[in-house]
């Protein structure tokens, strides 16, 4: 019966919203005055304690929180207009189209203690910085074996084809807006990128839409490696699920923020800005960056480990979303994922 | 005199007034210059992308494609935070980017670009298009490519900008009118130190002014000298005139009066001693008149440019009273001074207050019949008085204004002989001292009382 309720709730709020929702959650407040309607990307269970203490902050608040994708969270906001306070997403492209096209009202925050490039126009404020990593499964690569860059990656995988035949994993950049504006990134930093989709096609790699998903079956023993993975939630499964490794790639690592923004649908303004506040200042919560595993902004990580190359916000980050770049883009990525 | 303008209000103004109009022109003027200046920079770079898009666009299978390059976006995010929109249009056709941002007025020739400024999604953007053929050369086509940007980050320059050059030109301001203070008064300081040295001057000094002059003033210094200098003459022929006229008229006359006298005693016929007499009575009266003129004249003279000597009133009663005591001898009149034992002083000129004093007494003496008291009495502190008060015959009522008219005599007189100018004569010494001549009636038993109240 739970279950068909549960799934009946699903589909309602799916007929209700065109995009997908993925979880959903109300946290009521002591003594609820207002509510405020977050969109996000992050999973509840690395969300939820910034959620509370935001709340233990602001115990007048009641929040409402939707996970979606990256991809669903923009359809949601710049197809279908839906009406959110706060949306908090890992695409920063998207973030930034968003942005550019008008869909982001402005708000000065009061004083922060963040670089200048963690804020754009007022309008998209970010707050974490994450890699994306290869996660390796413990149970394929033994610890002297585990490639610490792209070229060393190809060369393992074009050596023992049978070996990892099906058994990588990475993300279907079609579904995820994560995914893409990885590939995307990764493709504009090194050509190797290229010749390591190939190799993933010819290895027959299977497409994901979360990172959650390919951590679990890498720790599984499922695959013996997922690429492009988002670092932070590998670190947070890391700490209670054996069996895999994280590695950051030595010649480039990409960076993301994870960004929020006041939708122009904002209905509580006032909530969404003490959100974006509270957001500023994750970085001198250390208690919650470990609650989340997601690490806080850092700008003297960037000098001390060059590999890391940071997405920057910028007009830049539009161009893979012009229609006919994307088109000929997933064009490029099909041909070199899907040669069967 | 009632001063009409002021030299110095009138220059500070102008040269603050120029100051502020070459401000607000420097405000302007880098403010105008700044802002092209930003504006064409953000013309630049979106011509820059807009030519690398346009250089990216190929024919593919019949049709054309884009492959929009990465720096073509990007390098717009370097210099600021603004929106950027990009539309690309073959033929007519929307190929790619924002389909509804407004397609240029007119198509920009091939190698061109065409500048607006238009409102898009709500906000003022620039947009910058060029164009280029694509395509086989059969049946090229031309696209258009536009790329747009809001002008935030222009108004943030601007605004920085106007605010510096208005800082700038503000202090500039205030310089300068500290300076066109200064200056105005450096000007005029020549002026200011010609005038200190004219105002110590003595009432008398005449001499040219001989202080270092800048040549602006050179006329009107001159001019002034050469005013002086004629001054200086006339006055001294003036003096001359009172001095030598008086011993002119008078030797002859007292000659000629002489040997009238002579005459009338030798004579024997009663009608012939009449006419010497009559003869010497105008004689008298001509005398008198000369001298009364003359002396009227010097008190004048004088007036004009009055001494300020510290006087002791008490010295100059006794001297006055000790030159007419003989004639108030010849009638046998007795002067009771009565004098304070402290000094009573006086600024002004001695020579002046002896001759008001002389023409009151002399008036008492002339006015009281023989073997009468005349007093003399001097009174200090805050008014000082002198009053002469006589036992004669009194105005009778005349109006005492009328008394100290020129050549104006009471209808009291007599035979007694006069020219009418005493009265005047110290009314005028008594007035450019800051008195006044008082006259009245002797309160106890009949008489004059006559006086000099400063
Ligand atoms: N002490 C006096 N007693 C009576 N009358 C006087 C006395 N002093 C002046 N007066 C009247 O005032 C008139 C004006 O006096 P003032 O001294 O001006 O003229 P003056 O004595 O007639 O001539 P002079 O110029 O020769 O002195 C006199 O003519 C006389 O009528
Ligand atoms: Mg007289």
């Amino acid at each position: 019966m739970r279950i068909i309720g549960f799934l009946i709730a699903v589909l309602m709020a799916g007929a209700a919203h065109g995009f997908e929702v993925e979880d959903h959650r109300h946290y009521p407040a002591q003594d609820e005055q207002t509510v405020l309607r977050v969109i996000s990307t992050a999973d509840l269970g690395v969300f939820e304690p910034v959620l509370l203490a935001f709340q233990t902050a602001h115990p007048d608040i009641s929040i409402d929180y939707t996970v979606t994708g990256t991809s669903d969270l923009m359809a949601a906001i710049y197809d279908e207009g839906a009406s959110f306070d706060v949306a908090i997403s890992s695409a920063m492209d998207l973030q930034t189209k968003l942005a550019n096209d008008g869909y982001a009202v402005r708000y000065e925050p009061t004083a922060i203690d963040l670089p200048e490039w963690a804020n754009w126009r007022d309008q998209l404020f970010a707050f974490t910085q994450e890699p994306a990593v290869l996660v390796v499964s413990d149970a394929f690569f033994a610890l002297d074996e585990t490639p610490r860059n792209r070229d060393e990656l190809i060369a393992l995988l074009r050596e023992s084809p049978q070996r990892f035949d099906g058994k990588i994993g990475t993300y279907d950049v079609r579904r995820s807006g994560f995914g893409y504006l990885m590939a995307t990134q990764d493709s504009r930093n090194s050509e190797a990128f290229w010749r390591l989709m190939e190799v993933m096609g010819r290895l027959n790699a299977r497409l994901y839409c979360c990172s959650s998903d390919m951590i679990r079956d890498v720790a599984e023993g499922r695959l013996a490696l997922a690429y492009n993975v988002l670092g932070s939630y590998a670190a947070a499964q890391a700490a209670d699920t054996p069996g895999f490794q994280i590695v950051e790639m030595s010649d480039f690592t990409n960076v993301m923020s994870r960004t929020a923004l006041i939708p122009a649908t904002v209905q509580n303004e006032q909530g969404a800005q003490a959100m974006i506040d509270f957001l500023l200042a994750y970085n001198q919560r250390p208690d919650l960056i470990d609650a989340t595993g997601l690490p806080a902004i850092d700008s003297a990580l960037f000098q001390s480990n060059t590999a890391l190359r940071p997405i920057r916000f910028g007009p830049g980050l539009l161009v893979f979303l012009d229609q006919l770049k994307r088109a000929s883009f997933l064009k490029n990525w099909e041909s070199s994922l899907e040669q069967r | 005199m009632k001063p009409h303008g002021s030299i110095r209000r009138r220059l500070f103004f102008q040269l603050a007034g120029v100051a502020a109009i070459l401000s607000l022109v420097f405000i302007l003027v880098v403010r105008g210059v700044a802002e092209r200046a930003a504006e064409g920079t953000q013309d630049d770079i979106l011509t820059a992308s807009a030519t690398a898009i346009a250089d990216s666009l190929r024919s593919e299978g019949g049709g054309v494609t884009l492959d929009l390059p990465y720096s073509a976006l990007s390098m717009l995010g370097t210099i600021n935070q603004d929106r950027v929109f990009y539309h690309v249009s073959v033929a007519g056709q929307t190929l790619t980017g924002y389909s509804d941002l407004p397609l240029p007025t007119a198509v920009p020739l091939v190698g061109a670009r065409q500048l607006e400024t238009l409102t898009y999604r709500g906000e003022e953007v620039r947009a910058v298009s060029v164009s280029r053929r694509v395509g086989p050369a059969i049946n090229a086509a031309t696209a258009v490519i536009t790329v747009a940007q809001t002008r935030l980050g222009l108004e943030a320059i601007s605004r920085q900008i106007t605010l510096t050059a208005t800082g700038v030109g503000l202090a500039f301001l205030l310089l300068a009118t500290a300076l066109s203070l200064w200056a105005a008064n450096s000007a005029l300081a020549p002026i200011s130190r010609m005038t200190g040295s004219m105002t110590r001057r003595g009432p008398g000094d005449l001499r040219p002014v001989r202080a270092q002059t800048p040549e602006e003033l050179v006329p009107l210094v001159e001019a002034l000298n050469s005013f002086m200098g004629r001054l200086r003459a006339s006055l001294s022929r003036t003096e001359d005139f009172i001095t030598e006229a008086a011993h002119r008229v008078r030797t002859p006359l007292a000659t000629v009066r002489a040997k009238a006298e002579i005459t009338h005693r030798k004579l024997n016929k009663p009608e012939h001693k009449q006419a010497i007499r009559e003869m010497i009575r105008a004689i008298d009266e001509s005398s008198r008149s000369a001298g009364q003129m003359l002396d009227h004249a010097m008190v004048t003279f004088r007036a004009d440019s009055l001494a300020r000597d510290v006087l002791d009133l008490r010295a100059l009663v006794n001297e006055t009273c000790d030159r007419l005591d003989p004639t108030a001898e010849l009638k046998d009149i007795a002067v009771d001074r009565h004098l304070p034992d402290q000094p009573v002083t006086i600024q002004g000129d001695g020579i002046l207050l002896q001759a008001a004093m002389q023409n009151i007494l002399d008036n008492a003496i002339k006015y009281s019949p023989a073997e009468s008291d005349i007093t003399v009495r001097l009174t200090g502190g805050d008014t000082i008085r002198l009053s002469i008060t006589d036992q004669g015959r009194g105005f009778g009522g005349a109006d005492p204004a009328s008394v100290t008219k020129r050549y104006t005599r009471g209808s009291n007189v007599g035979d007694v002989v006069g020219s009418g100018l005493g009265l005047t004569i110290a009314d005028e010494v008594a007035r450019v001292h800051g008195g006044r001549l008082e006259i009245s009636e002797n309160t106890d038993g009949g008489g004059a009382c006559v006086s000099l109240v400063f």
